[in-house]
């Protein structure tokens, strides 16, 4: 498998057309963009105009919403084309998907939904991985979901599933710190724990986003909304993985009630202080 | 935690069948854990939220002016028995909302807006313009001629083309946001052109009918003097020219 050209290990953004403008006027405000792949699987137009210009000046990172890898079924051909000739015309330096699944039978579902964690769901993912992967002619990184549920099925944990999709398929991981958060806060367990078990060796980006709350009977519900700024207790956990990790390509992650680009700017900054922090710590730890 | 369920190959396919089932209807799926147990179904409504407020935004980003003629709430239940009874079936969302005109003219609470559908196939045109193929304008000297009627024009891939027998562009702009509440009077035929121009904006102008007559015959590939009939290209040719939306211009379709 060809080695990709990695992305930066910097603060990057996920890219909004509404910020185009201001973008191009500032070409290298951040690290990298990122870009929901099947927002650009149009024929042509804007944003695909968009998308060449920003590629012409930026390093960028694909991220699919739609390859459903934990489908039961199999993997959809003619999306994993639609993907492959993406990947072929912008060169992306990293391209990322979901452990989770989005369709069935041969409706989209339209959400990241949850797996159970078993011997026969990891044979199926892994076998997805490694089609994809051969598909696309790249090392996919694969990201930890924001889960709600369990499945009384499972039988072992997130961490052990995504070590052993690893160690079969050579993929990455792509690490969203607030899925972390968001995940153990509903299920009541310790976000520490999950990332002391993680495999961050795998990881070749990280994902920060904002999230929700709600009030449940037995404590909070938080939800992945991707709507706000990155919560602290998120910002804390981050500043501690890259202590461990080194600097890592970071994305801020701001997709609905998107706000000003100074804005999504301010949080990239926050995130490049703990990048540079982190990175010096872990530099005189080694 | 439950000993594993006997694996077969299906189980997964089982568990899936059971949960998409339940994103729509009532019964939640067997199997699912939550430290609280009682808390389940809550739990389950944020898949179920994520997946019903998702495709309803969808479909309001594609159809915002049939949202605001019916309302919001409205909207909402309506985008969720549109979803219901045709999901998208590819994760590229750009192309769903093409059964949505035929199915809200068959939506027995909206007989009293008959013009909707044809609202709503002039905004789905426009997001079609929006995302079609890019096609380089053919340079327009090649329509001076001897015989220009034994031209084949091919238009612009982007170049859709109405016609109603409601005022569909004058309701359209009518709930353009900023536009104040206007009196349209019902029954007046309308035709329109929409496309993307070379700037990448998208266009929706007015035609008459014999521009709509030469317009529709020269897309499906008539030489112009054929298309034209007995009525004058002359406006219609010139829409054409004005926001380069033709690609091709030659003895030949």
């Amino acid at each position: 498998m060809p080695a990709m050209p990695a992305l930066p290990a910097t603060a990057g953004l996920g890219f909004k057309p509404e910020h185009f403008a201001e973008i191009s006027r500032r070409p290298g405000a951040v690290g990298f963009y990122e870009v929901h792949a099947e927002n650009y699987m149009g024929a042509g137009g804007a944003p695909n105009a968009m998308l060449s210009r920003l590629r012409a000046d930026h390093a960028l990172s694909l991220h699919g919403v739609g390859l459903s890898i934990g489908g039961a079924g199999p993997l959809d051909r003619a999306h994993l084309a639609r993907l492959r000739a993406l990947v072929d015309r912008y060169e992306p330096e990293s391209f990322s998907e979901h452990l989770a699944w989005s369709s069935h039978d041969t409706a989209w579902l339209n959400d990241l939904l949850p797996l159970p964690y078993t011997a026969d769901t990891l044979d199926r993912v892994c076998a997805h991985v490694d089609q994809a992967q051969e598909a696309l002619g790249l090392r996919l990184l694969l990201e930890n979901p924001a889960t709600y549920l369990a499945f009384e099925a499972s039988t072992m944990g997130e961490t052990e599933f995504l070590s052993e999709i690893v160690r079969r398929t050579g993929c990455g991981l792509l690490l969203d710190v607030n899925n972390v958060f968001v995940s153990a806060t509903n299920q009541r367990s310790d976000p520490r724990a999950y990332l002391a078990d993680f495999p961050l060796g795998a990881v070749g980006e990280i994902h920060l986003a904002g999230h929700s709350e709600e009030a449940l009977p037995s404590g909070p519900l938080l939800i992945d909304t991707h709507g706000q700024p990155v919560a602290d207790p998120v910002w804390s956990l981050y500043a501690e993985v890259i202590a461990r990790t080194g600097p890592l390509p970071t994305l801020i992650e701001w997709d609905t009630d998107v706000p000003a680009f100074a804005v999504l700017l301010q949080e990239a900054g926050r995130a490049r202080r703990i990048l540079d922090a982190g990175g010096h710590a872990h530099a005189s730890a080694a | 935690m439950h000993p594993p369920p006997e694996v077969h190959t299906d189980h997964l396919h089982g568990t899936q069948a059971a949960f998409a089932d339940a994103l729509w209807a009532g019964a939640l799926p067997p199997g699912l854990a939550a430290p609280q147990p009682d808390e389940v179904v809550r739990r389950f409504g944020v898949y179920r939220n994520n997946v019903m407020h998702g495709l309803s935004r969808a479909l309001e980003r594609r159809f915002p002016v049939i949202a605001r003629l019916v309302g919001s709430e409205f909207f909402a239940a309506l985008a969720r028995s549109f979803a219901a009874a045709h999901p998208p079936r590819s994760p590229v969302l750009i192309d769903w909302g093409d059964a949505f005109a035929d199915f809200l003219a068959r939506f027995p609470p909206l007989a009293q807006l008959p013009y909707l559908p044809d609202v709503a196939r002039l905004e789905f045109a426009r997001g079609s313009a929006y995302h079609a193929a890019d096609a380089a304008p053919a340079p327009a000297e090649a329509l001076v001629t001897e015989d220009p009627g034994r031209l084949h024009l091919r238009l612009h891939p982007s170049v859709h083309l109405i016609a109603s027998p409601w005022p569909v562009l004058t309701i359209w702009r009518a709930n353009q946001p900023g536009h104040p509440p206007a009196r349209i009077p019902a029954h007046h035929r309308e035709q329109a052109l929409i496309a993307r121009t070379p700037a990448l904006e998208v266009i929706v102008e007015p035609l008459d009918a014999p521009s709509h007559a030469v317009l529709s015959a020269l897309q499906r590939g008539t030489r112009l003097a054929e298309a034209a009939g007995p009525d004058d290209p002359a406006a219609a040719l010139t829409l054409l020219l004005r926001h380069q939306l033709i690609t091709h211009i030659g003895e030949t379709p």
